[in-house]
């Protein structure tokens, strides 16, 4: 305890990095299940379906089998840059959600108070672009120093595609910044927080709806994901950059992924849908209850499925869980939901349920579209993105310099 | 020994092994490799001087977009390994110890002029105590600056239009 | 703290070695690597003065040196490129139409 005391920001921030790193990787476990559920749904098959209800285990069997695998090194490969890869690809990515505040609310570990962020910085937009803008490396290293064909091609294709597609990326956020004038998460929320009309959430998307769709195509290509996925467009470059891995290195590409979905959803998430906020007004007290209604439907669901489940060991696990959440969701719902826990949930249930939402357009594109041809794909970010997210900014600066934002 | 002493040691020492990494490597993606080392040390040492903005940028333009078009270059263009040649006989007797004596004369005068000087001026105590905020930078930036600020986005044009020009096919 | 005077001594180490790369590669595309070295020793001496005597100007001038660096690069590469495709090689050395 005398350490705690000493260090209370050092341990504090240990804590938080732990339980963050672990809820993160359970739902990049459990996103590539959704996006299986998801795309199956679309294209009218089951997806996973044996490993536990609903093929609710599935991420962990694909986890211990991608563990177990023989893990390839080419012979021809540049060792230290193949290796150097995944880890870049994978640390860079997790590290962008060390600046991802998800609630407003001040908590306490071992009697320190704190915010629900990791590390809360007055630039914490600007860093956050910088760290994403140098897990470009993980691709292009990944193409490079297997000394192969396609994942040349891919890595190639990657690193011109981010580059072009940062740009209009970065671009597009710069209007919101224009009208919250910080590059604070907190003062950017803070700034979206309030009405218009007593009903419509005075959110950055509707000033700013220009920007959010350039901000969510350019995520998608920055993301590399279908339609934007040419970088490891399996039906004309194997699998792309990471054509040569194997094992747990390949799966490691796969969270970086996932993880670099989650960071822009997230940002998205903070700049133009109003981040922690309630879509609903103040005086609609019934919005409380909320969070503890969706978990205690959430343990029911889980209850039932495992119960029926055939598998003993689902039977045994997803009952339980599930009284864990109607547990949980039961003390979010006590003394009219003005209990500490319930307040303090308020902010990441609304945070949580947008990215949520955001992923799930991320899956249903992948569902819907076909993938671009390479140059169409250029020319779309140069001669039709680039412009509109620089109208979009004219158009802003003018709004605001003239005064007329509310 | 102090915590910023132990950063900037440890900083410092990564920043001149991958500046020599950048001068031995013969592979020019490990030169370029050895460069974002010397970068990122660089960003850590500015965050270490209360310029948290400007190791931000340094990180997205130098790291994220500069290097990246220079390594993307090399893929590019296959560039193999490198050729070394050797020095000429003037390089090789005069050159380098006169280079070296350069470096030696100037650390010395340096350390020895400057932490004179400075121990002089605040007891030891060094760095200014207020880290800059972006707010003030942005302000020095769009007033006094700002007639070199727009010069310089005329020459991100005009270096635009050279690099279109000097790319493009000369057949097209 | 750190006295300055270290900052300055690794910033003109680091440029040392930026000329020492520009004058030894060979390859054109790793001489404007030095030349980038060198601008980033030159701009931690900056951001160190800027810090001891407390003025910002110092920091306005690391942003346009990164900017120039930025700029310099894409014509660079662009050159490196050109050069590439008219002589297929990356030598500096057989480079050498203007020498007699």
């Amino acid at each position: 305890m005398e350490f705690v005391t000493q260090h209370p920001v050092l341990v504090v921030s240990l804590i938080k990095i732990a339980i963050a790193l672990f809820v993160v990787m359970t739902a990049l476990a459990y996103l590539t299940w959704f996006e299986r559920k998801v795309v199956a749904r679309i294209q009218s098959r089951w997806g996973p379906y044996w490993v536990g209800p609903h093929g609710l285990l599935q991420p962990l069997a694909d986890g211990i089998k991608f563990l177990f695998k023989e893990d390839v090194v080419p012979p021809t490969a540049d060792k230290v840059a193949y290796l150097l890869a995944p880890f870049l690809a994978l640390a860079l990515a997790l590290t962008t959600l060390a600046l991802v505040p998800i609630g407003p609310a001040t908590i306490s570990i071992l009697g320190q108070p704190t915010q629900l962020v990791i590390s809360h910085s007055p630039i914490a937009l600007i860093l956050l672009f910088a760290i994403s803008s140098v897990g470009v490396y993980g691709v292009m290293l990944a193409g490079w120093s297997s000394n192969s064909k396609y994942p040349l091609l891919g890595g190639l294709r990657s690193s011109a595609q981010m580059i072009s597609y940062e740009v209009s990326l970065t671009l597009s956020v710069v209007g919101v910044l224009l009208l919250a004038g910080s590059f604070d998460f907190y003062d950017i929320v803070g700034h979206q927080a309030g009405h218009w009309f007593h009903f419509l959430p005075s959110w950055e998307i509707f000033p700013q709806f220009l920007g959010f769709i350039c901000y969510l195509t350019a995520a998608i290509a920055e993301t590399n994901r279908v339609p934007f996925d040419l970088p490891e467009g399996e039906t004309e470059l194997v699998a792309g950059f990471h054509t040569e891995y194997s094992s747990f290195k390949f799966a490691m590409f796969f969270m970086a992924e996932y993880g670099n979905m989650i960071t822009v959803s997230c940002l998205a998430t903070l700049l133009f849908l109003g981040g922690w906020l309630s879509p609903f007004p103040d005086r609609w007290s019934w919005q409380l209850y909320l969070p503890g209604a969706g978990l205690i439907i959430g343990g029911l669901a889980l209850i039932v499925g495992g119960l029926r489940s055939v598998q003993w060991n689902a039977k045994a696990v997803f009952p339980v869980l599930g009284l864990v959440c109607i547990g949980v969701g039961y003390l979010c719902t006590l003394h009219g939901a003005t209990h500490p826990v319930a307040k303090a949930v308020q902010g990441p249930f609304w945070f949580i349920s947008k990215v949520f939402l955001l992923l799930f357009f991320y899956v249903w594109a992948r569902g819907t579209l076909p993938r671009f041809r390479y140059d169409q794909l250029m020319s779309f970010g140069w001669k039709f993105l680039l412009p509109l997210s620089l109208i979009n900014l004219v158009g802003t600066s003018i709004f605001v310099v003239l005064g007329w934002h509310p | 020994m102090s915590v910023a002493m132990l950063v900037f040691i440890a900083c410092g020492l990564f920043a001149v092994l991958g500046a020599v990494g950048l001068i031995l490597a013969r592979e020019p993606v490990h030169s370029a490799l050895s460069l974002v080392l010397v970068m990122v040390a660089l960003a850590v040492l500015y965050l270490l001087l209360g310029a948290a903005f400007i190791a931000a940028i340094q990180i997205l333009v130098y790291a994220g977009a500069v290097m990246v078009l220079f390594i993307f270059v090399i893929m590019l263009l296959n560039a193999g390994v490198e050729v070394r040649t050797n020095l000429s006989h003037l390089a090789r007797w005069v050159g380098l110890p006169l280079a070296i004596l350069f470096l030696a004369e100037m650390t010395y005068s340096l350390f020895h002029e400057y932490a004179a000087r400075t121990a002089l001026a605040a007891g030891g105590a060094v760095a200014g105590p207020v880290p800059a905020s972006t707010e003030e930078l942005s302000m020095k930036l769009f007033t006094e600056y700002v007639l070199p600020f727009e010069l310089t986005s005329i020459l991100i044009l005009i270096a635009i239009l050279g690099a279109l020009v000097l790319a493009k096919k000369e057949s097209a | 703290m750190v006295p300055i005077s270290y900052y300055v001594i690794l910033s003109g180490v680091l440029f040392g070695l930026g000329v020492i790369g520009f004058v030894f590669k060979r390859n054109i595309i790793t001489i404007f690597m030095s030349i980038e070295l060198m601008l980033n020793a030159v701009n931690l001496a900056f951001v160190a003065f800027s810090r001891e005597f407390n003025q910002l100007d110092g920091l306005v001038f690391v942003f346009f040196v990164i900017v120039v660096a930025a700029a310099e690069a894409a014509v660079g590469l662009a050159i490196a490129m050109v050069i590439a495709r008219n002589r297929k090689s990356l030598n500096v050395e057989d480079v050498d139409l203007l020498k007699f």
